[in-house]
C-alpha cells in the first residue's frame, strides 16, 4: 500500500488523500518500484545513486509475459499480482544503509524501514534507522509497519536537531509510533474499523541512533539490533536486543532453558508491539559508546531466524561492511532469500568508526545501559539485564558487573 | 464507481466477502459477491425524478383453463387480483392482459398493442376483464409467446416484465415447444409466477420464472391472489434498470465451476454463461430496483506457489449498450493468496459457510419431498431431517416453519424429524416452492 502522501514529494505542493499526480508539477504521488533512495536534504551526505528499477519493462506480466496489465496491478491474462514497490526496496545515505524484501513465501512486504541523517545543534551528523515488522495475524500489517517507520523517523529527527538526548529521543519515538499505530484501528470519526475479525494493526520496532560516537538502540518486540566489529577475531559480535518473546520471558524468568524455551511452538509468540491492542507500551532502550570500529545491524525475524547467535550472523556479515553498508546490507537479505525467504526480509546497517578517543582508554567496547534514570523501566524478565550476547559466547563484560562501568559519555548536554 | 447518466437510475456498490487466503496447492477460490443497488425510484419511499413510467412494458397472463371455475371463487379472485394489479400500474406504464388457455387471447387492449396506463385505460381495462372466462386447456408457451410479440410493439420501453397465474399443469403443449418459446423470451423479458390452488407443477413453474428472471409461489387460497398481485406489481414498478449482467473475469486457465444467486433465493446460473470477450463471460441478473443480491463465485484457479498472489475473478456489474459494448456500474476483486500459515488458510468466511448451508438446505428439501413423491420414505426423512438441522443452524425460521408442517421435529440440531400424518397438499408445496428461499448472515 503506498504510504499517503501529504505534499508533493517533489515540489512540495499540498497533496488530497486521492491525488495521483501533483496538480502543480505533476509528479507521480506513487512510488517508483524498488528506487526509492532517500535524498532527505538534511542528510550528512551524498545520496548513493539510484539503483535499476527492478521489474520488468512496463505492461508486461512478469509471470507469463503477457502484455496486458490492469490499472490495479494484476495480469489480464494470468491473474497474477505484478511486484509492488514494497516487494524490494534499498535506501542508502552516507553513513546509513538498508535493504528489504518480500522474501519468497509471503505474498507482500509487511516490514518497512527508513534510513535518514540529520545535523545536531552543534552542527555534527546524526544517522537514524527504523525497521518494523508488521504483525501478520493483524489486520493490514503493511500499514502499520509503514506508519511506525513514517511517525518514528520523523520524530527521531525533530528530537536530534532540537538537540535532545538519543536515549530520550528514542523514547519519544517509540511513543510516537506506537499513537500513530494505534490510530490506524480507528476511522476518522474515532469509530474502531470493523476488519473481519483480526487483531488492530499492529507491528514490531527497532531503531538505531548513531550521533557523536554514541550508539543509542530502541526496540519493542522481535525485531533485533546486534554489533558486529570490524575484527571479529579480537572483539566479540553482539545481540544487542531482548526479544519481547515468549521463549525470552521463559528464559529471564528462569523457568525454562533456552535450548527448550527456543524449541517450544510458543517461542517466538511475541509479548510486546505496537497497535491499539498492545496491553502495555514497554519501550526497551541500550545505548553504548563503540571503541572499536564495526556496524550496527538492525534487523527483523526474515534475517536472524536464518542465522539467530550474533556470531553467527556476523559470519554472514560481509567484512567491508562499515565501508560497503548497502552491499552488506544486500548480501545479508541474499542470504536469507537463499535461505528460505519465509518471512519479509529488512536489514539496515550503521557503520560506525570511532574517532578520537574522548574517554577513558580502558573502557571496554561494551554495551553499557543507561544511567537507571533515563533507561526504560524494564518489564519483568526485563530487569536490570544486559542484551545477552550469543549462548555460546563467554560473558564478556569482565567483573566487575554492569553498573560500575562509567556510562557513555554524554554526546550533548 | 461509475453510476449511470439517468438520473433516477440506482447505483450500484459490489462487495466481496471471501477468505483469500489458499494452502499450498489448493486450487478452489470461494466468495460471497453482494450486489446493492441504492438511489433508484424506490427508495425512502420517494417518487422517482420522473415517475412517467416510460420506461417500463408489462403484460399480465392469466390461466382461463377450465380447471379456473373449480372452485368458481378461483376465476372471480383472479379477477379482482388483476384488477388489483392494474390499479398498481404508475401513468405511463405499457400494459396489456392475456387471456391464457390451450392458446393466447388479448383481453386488453387487443390489437396487437400495448395501452398506456392513465385512469380511463385502466378503467377499460378493469371493465375487460369480465372477459376472463374459465373454458379450454393450458399452453404456456403460447402465452409467453404472445406476449412477446405484445413487448416487441413497442421496443422502446427497456423495462419488461410478464405476470403469469396458472392453475394446473402444461398440459396442451410439448415441452419442447414451451422450452423453445423460452429460450426466445430469455433476456426479453422478465416474469414472476404464481401458481394457484395444488393442481400445478412447482417444477415446471420454477423452470418458467428461473428463465426469465422472475420468482415463483404458490398462491394456496385464491383469496390470497390480490395481495399477492398488488405486492407483486408494486416490486415491478421499483424496477429501474433493466438487463444487468454479472460479468466475470478469470485468469487463464481458471474455471467458473458455479455461480449461484443465494439472496433473496438461491438460483443457479453456472449454464447461463454468454461469453464477453477473453476470460470473460456474462450471467444475466434481469431488473434492478432498489434492492440487494447476493451471489456465491466459485472458481477453479491454476495451482500456484505459496507467496503468489492471483486475481481469481474480477466481478462487475454491467449494463450492456445497443452497439455491443457495454457501460461497467460497479465492480470487486476476488484474489487468491497461497500461504503455509495454517491459522489464515483454514478461517472459513462466515458468508461463504452460511449460503453453502442455505444452497444445500434448498437442495436437501427438494431432494427430500422428491423422494417422497417416489415413495422412498427413509431417503425423505434423512433429506428433510438434514433440512431441518440446516435451517436451524442457519436461522432460516421461514423455512423451519415451513418443514414443520411437513415433519414432526424431534431434535432440531441433530436433525431428527418423523413425517407427519396426512400432509396436505398446500403444506408440501408450499414448503417445495418455497425451498429455494435464504436468509442473510446476521451481521
Amino acid at each position: 500500500m503506498p504510504q499517503q502522501q501529504t505534499v508533493c514529494p517533489s515540489c512540495a505542493e499540498p497533496l488530497g488523500p486521492d491525488d495521483a499526480y501533483c496538480g502543480a508539477c505533476g509528479h507521480s504521488t506513487a512510488e517508483p518500484a524498488g528506487t526509492r533512495v532517500v535524498t532527505d536534504a538534511r542528510g550528512p551526505g551524498a545520496t548513493v545513486p539510484d539503483l535499476p528499477a527492478a521489474g520488468p519493462a512496463a505492461g508486461t506480466c512478469v509471470h507469463c509475459g503477457a502484455a496486458g496489465l490492469a490499472p490495479d496491478g494484476y495480469c489480464e491474462s494470468c491473474g497474477k499480482a505484478q511486484p509492488k514497490p514494497r516487494d524490494h526496496q534499498e535506501r542508502a545515505m552516507a553513513g546509513v544503509a538498508g535493504v528489504s524484501d518480500r522474501g519468497l513465501r509471503h505474498h507482500r512486504n509487511e516490514d518497512a524501514f527508513t534510513v535518514a541523517g540529520t545535523s545536531l545543534p552543534g552542527g555534527r551528523p546524526a544517522v537514524v534507522a527504523v525497521v518494523c515488522d508488521g504483525v501478520s495475524s493483524s489486520a493490514r500489517p503493511d500499514e502499520a509497519s509503514a506508519t511506525a517507520v513514517d511517525a518514528a523517523s520523523e520524530s527521531l529527527l525533530s528530537s536530534l536537531e532540537r538537540g535532545d538526548d538519543p536515549t530520550a529521543a528514542m523514547r519519544r519515538a517509540i511513543a510516537d509510533a506506537a499513537r500513530a499505530v494505534t490510530e490506524l484501528a480507528y476511522d476518522d470519526k474515532n469509530r474502531a474499523r470493523p476488519d473481519g475479525g483480526l487483531n488492530a494493526p499492529a507491528c514490531t520496532y527497532v531503531s538505531a541512533i548513531a550521533a557523536d560516537g554514541l550508539v543509542t538502540i530502541g526496540w519493542v518486540g522481535d525485531t533485533r539490533a546486534y554489533w558486529i566489529p570490524d575484527d571479529r577475531e579480537s572483539a566479540e559480535p553482539y545481540r544487542l536486543t531482548e526479544d519481547d518473546s515468549w521463549a525470552a520471558r521463559m528464559v529471564a524468568a528462569g523457568l525454562m532453558g533456552e535450548a527448550e524455551a527456543y524449541a517450544d511452538p510458543r517461542a517466538h509468540a511475541i509479548t510486546g508491539w505496537l497497535g491499539a491492542d498492545a496491553e502495555e507500551l514497554v519501550p526497551h532502550t541500550v545505548s553504548f559508546t563503540p571503541h572499536v570500529p564495526g556496524v550496527v545491524l538492525i534487523c527483523t525475524d526474515g534475517l536472524w531466524n536464518y542465522a539467530e547467535a550474533a556470531t553467527d550472523l556476523a559470519f554472514f556479515v560481509r567484512a567491508d561492511a562499515r565501508t560497503q553498508p548497502l552491499a552488506a546490507a544486500r548480501s545479508l537479505v541474499d542470504f536469507a532469500v537463499t535461505a528460505g525467504g519465509h518471512d519479509n526480509i529488512t536489514v539496515a546497517v550503521l557503520p560506525i568508526t570511532p574517532g578520537e578517543p574522548e574517554h577513558e582508554p580502558t573502557l571496554l567496547d561494551l554495551p553499557v545501559q543507561r544511567p537507571a534514570a533515563e533507561a526504560a523501566p524494564a518489564p519483568q524478565g526485563h530487569a536490570a539485564t544486559l542484551p545477552d550476547g550469543p549462548p555460546s559466547a563467554p560473558p564478556a563484560p569482565p567483573a566487575p558487573p554492569m553498573p560500575p562501568f562509567p556510562p557513555a559519555p554524554a554526546p550533548l548536554d | 464507481m461509475a453510476s449511470l447518466s439517468k438520473p433516477n437510475a440506482p447505483r450500484f456498490d459490489v462487495d466481496i466477502f471471501q477468505n483469500e487466503y489458499l494452502a499450498e496447492g489448493a486450487r478452489e477460490v470461494n466468495a460471497i459477491v453482494t450486489v446493492t443497488a441504492t438511489g433508484g425510484g424506490t427508495s425512502a419511499g420517494r417518487l422517482p425524478a420522473s415517475a412517467d413510467g416510460g420506461d417500463a412494458a408489462v403484460v399480465i397472463m392469466i390461466d382461463c383453463s377450465g380447471s379456473m371455475d373449480y372452485p368458481a371463487s378461483k376465476m372471480r379472485n383472479a379477477r379482482e387480483a388483476t384488477a388489483a394489479a392494474i390499479d398498481t400500474l404508475r401513468d405511463g406504464v405499457a400494459f396489456a392482459v392475456v387471456a391464457g388457455t390451450h392458446e393466447a387471447a388479448e383481453v386488453y387492449p387487443g390489437g396487437g398493442e400495448l395501452a398506456v396506463a392513465d385512469p380511463s385505460t385502466r378503467a377499460a381495462a378493469r371493465t375487460a376483464l369480465r372477459r376472463l372466462t374459465p373454458m379450454g386447456g393450458t399452453a404456456i408457451g403460447t402465452w409467453l409467446a404472445l406476449a412477446q410479440r405484445l413487448f416487441e410493439s413497442r421496443p422502446e420501453r427497456s423495462i419488461r416484465h410478464g405476470i403469469l397465474l396458472t392453475d394446473g399443469r402444461n398440459e396442451h403443449e410439448k415441452p419442447a415447444d414451451l422450452q423453445a418459446v423460452l429460450e426466445r423470451a430469455a433476456g426479453y423479458f422478465t416474469a414472476d409466477c404464481r401458481g394457484v390452488g395444488t393442481d400445478w407443477e412447482v417444477d415446471e413453474l420454477r423452470r418458467i420464472s428461473s428463465a426469465l428472471l422472475g420468482t415463483v409461489d404458490i398462491v394456496a387460497e385464491p383469496s390470497g391472489l390480490a395481495d399477492d398481485f398488488r405486492a407483486m406489481m408494486s416490486t415491478a414498478m421499483g424496477k429501474q434498470v433493466a438487463d444487468v449482467a454479472l460479468r466475470i473475469w478469470t485468469p487463464a486457465n481458471a474455471v467458473v465451476k458455479y455461480v449461484k444467486q443465494v439472496a433473496p433465493s438461491v438460483e443457479d446460473l453456472t449454464g447461463r454463461r454468454s461469453g464477453a470477450g477473453p476470460r470473460a463471460g456474462d450471467y444475466p441478473t434481469g431488473s434492478w430496483g432498489d434492492e440487494s443480491r447476493d451471489y456465491h463465485v466459485c472458481v477453479e484457479v491454476p495451482a500456484a506457489t505459496v507467496g503468489d498472489e492471483m486475481l481469481a475473478a474480477r466481478v462487475s456489474l454491467v449494463l450492456p449498450r445497443p452497439d455491443g459494448t457495454a457501460d461497467t456500474l460497479s465492480q470487486g476483486l476476488v484474489r487468491a493468496v497461497w500461504t503455509d500459515d495454517l491459522a489464515s488458510s483454514t478461517r472459513i468466511n462466515q458468508q461463504v459457510a452460511h449460503y453453502t448451508g442455505q444452497a444445500e438446505l434448498a437442495a436437501s428439501i427438494q431432494e427430500g419431498l422428491a423422494a417422497h413423491r417416489a415413495g422412498d420414505v427413509d431417503r425423505a426423512t434423512a433429506k428433510l431431517g438434514a433440512a431441518v438441522r440446516l435451517a436451524h443452524v442457519t436461522g432460516n425460521d421461514g423455512t423451519f416453519r415451513l418443514l414443520e408442517k411437513v415433519v414432526d421435529v424431534v431434535d432440531p440440531k441433530e436433525g431428527t424429524v418423523r413425517f407427519r400424518k396426512n400432509v396436505s397438499e398446500a403444506d408440501s408445496m408450499t414448503l417445495e416452492t418455497r425451498s429455494t428461499k435464504t436468509v442473510r448472515v446476521k451481521r
